[in-house]
């Protein structure tokens, strides 16, 4: 089956229930009293998401771009089925994963060992498959000894690489990435840049919000510029971003001799 | 699908996912959306299981005892409640020990149920909002984490009988058996039903405490349906003394009359009505309340 996600008129929005607002009373008392109805209905609403509409086929790698709520993550989490749309429609297929929280479903009173099965079963895993990610994950983490302790007593350098191995250990058809993955780019290993440009090269659609200009222009062929909730602009990445920031931009010197030594470029080999 | 890159030993999830939703859904497809959330739900079992047992094992990691602190306080209670409603309504010590501690072992389920339930999706909203998983496993897992305790617990009404060695007919506890089947699927349904509602309306949560706290006192838990002689018919309009009626009676030897498994069937049917229809209804929106 080929991957593809279709967002057709997609609007989102979420509910203020502040203060008393969201108790029982004012429930009752509105359906009862019509001064209250019509403050039911003025309720607080904020617009996440208005009218965005978008396609993507194998081989798109799409960047996310936009100021600090401009709806990004929420327009990811859509696309994960996370959040139903209030209007319009999204269609994904193909295997998905999502890397919108680092510390997703990890317990820190769990060992290590515990938490690669818990996640390995919440992927829908079989036994072998588990035994295999663990193994995989541990190497990668270097945990050795502490696999079998507490997350709790891990160094933090520690719990960022079990989590980081964890997200990374399963390739899916379609990866929706959120930018905290690449947060630590600067003190990040290199060995953690090769395994995530692995995944990212073996998806079929690749969805990635960030700022990072460098992982924008490289690894995406397509950009969306997210404002207050509606696509401001779609287009190519270096196009878009010059808009978005504002001034013409290029990759950096740094990633330019990366790419001419190491030859990785993942946006290509989609 | 793309090959494993070299070098990485890349798992592949084990199935594909067609995702589909959309706005503005007629009743029909809602009413699919949320039988294929329960499916589903009930399809992740073995993830249920793991989860309800990482719970208890995590609330008792390092303690000598374990679960079995559970049984240990419930059998405190019912020895100490024993005695002195035993003097107090001058009952038979040998009758009034076995009776109290079944019905406190069972109701501990019930009264736990029900306030874990107001947390089945508010506690779980970092899960809820990272990954799409069915809303049903996270009530299930609250029904099999009580179930587990239940078992612990089991152990006091053992005791209580081996101690006093009263045994009650063997030829009807089998009855207990449907009346089981009957609590799980209410308890499933409980923990969708105030999970939800929880998750939208505060105010919830403390009414519900107050409830159960009445119902303790109203449903013969701590006395005997006997003591109110005639007007025991009016038990049959409690819900929770039917339903509580339709596995203690066969434990204790005394089935439930057919009123009261009627009213607990028909109490049943009830929950799962509005529970269906709350759940269709706000299934979508669970995510934007946590």
């Amino acid at each position: 089956m080929t991957s593809s996600i279709d967002v057709e008129g997609l609007s989102l929005s979420f509910p203020l229930y502040h203060g008393n607002a969201r108790s029982l009373k004012k429930t009752v008392l509105s359906t009862v009293t019509g001064r209250m109805a019509a403050d039911n209905r003025n309720r607080v609403v904020v617009e996440a998401l208005r009218d965005v509409n978008l396609a993507l086929r194998p081989g798109d790698r799409l960047a996310l771009v936009g100021g600090n709520g401009a709806g990004k993550t929420t327009l990811l989490r859509a696309m994960a089925g996370i959040y139903e749309p209030v209007a319009g429609r999204v269609r994904v297929q193909g295997s998905l994963n999502a890397l919108v929280d680092p510390h997703l479903g990890m317990n820190p009173e769990l060992t290590g060992r515990e938490n690669i099965m818990l996640r390995g079963m919440y992927l829908g895993l079989d036994k072998k498959a588990i035994e295999g990610l663990a193994e995989d994950v541990a190497a990668f983490a270097e945990l050795t000894d502490f696999l079998d302790l507490p997350v709790r007593i891990y160094s933090s350098g520690m719990i960022v690489r079990l989590g980081f191995a964890l997200a990374t250990s399963v390739q899916p058809q379609v990866l929706l990435m959120d930018e905290w993955f690449l947060a630590g780019d600067a003190g990040f290993m290199e060995k953690a840049r090769v395994r995530l440009e692995n995944l990212v090269r073996g998806v079929e659609i690749l969805v990635l919000s960030s700022h990072a200009t460098d992982v924008v222009l490289q690894w995406c062929t397509r950009a969306l510029w997210m404002d207050q909730g509606r696509v401001r602009a779609d287009g190519p990445p270096a196009e878009v971003l010059s808009a978005y920031l504002g001034h013409p931009v290029q990759l950096s010197e740094w990633a330019q001799q990366r790419m001419a030594t190491t030859g990785s470029d993942p946006g290509e080999a989609g | 699908m793309a090959p494993p890159m070299e070098g990485s030993s890349h798992l592949q999830p084990s199935e594909n996912v067609v995702l589909d939703l959309a706005a503005d859904q007629s009743w029909g497809e809602r009413n699919r959306a949320a039988w294929r959330d329960v499916c589903d739900g009930l399809a992740q079992w073995r993830l249920v299981w793991t989860l309800a047992w990482l719970d208890i094992r995590l609330k008792y990691r390092g303690s000598v005892l374990g679960p079995f602190w559970l049984t240990l306080s419930t059998g405190a209670m019912v020895a100490a409640m024993g005695i002195l409603y035993a003097v107090l309504f001058r009952l038979e010590l040998r009758d009034y020990i076995p009776y109290l501690g079944l019905s406190l072992v069972l109701w501990g389920f019930v009264g736990a149920l029900v306030s874990d339930a107001c947390g089945a999706f508010t506690t779980n909203q970092g899960m809820i909002r990272s990954v799409r998983m069915p809303f049903t496993l996270y009530a299930a897992r609250i029904v099999v984490r009580n179930l587990i305790i239940l078992g612990h617990n089991a152990v006091v009404v053992v005791v209580a009988n081996l101690v006093l060695w009263t045994w009650p007919p063997a030829g009807v506890a089998w009855l207990a058996l449907p009346g089981m089947v009957l609590w799980l699927a209410v308890s499933l349904s409980l923990a969708l039903l105030l999970g939800a509602l929880c998750a939208r309306l505060h105010d919830i949560p403390p009414i519900v405490a107050n409830v159960m706290q009445m119902a303790f006192f109203l449903s013969a838990v701590i006395w005997k349906p006997e003591q109110l002689d005639d007007r025991q018919w009016m038990l049959a309009l409690n819900p929770f003394f039917c339903l509580l009626e339709v596995v203690r009676g066969p434990l204790f030897g005394t089935p439930p009359s057919l009123l009261v498994v009627g009213c607990a069937l028909g109490y049943s049917a009830v929950l799962f009505a509005i529970t269906w229809l709350v759940f269709v209804r706000v299934r979508g929106r669970i995510a934007f309340w946590l």
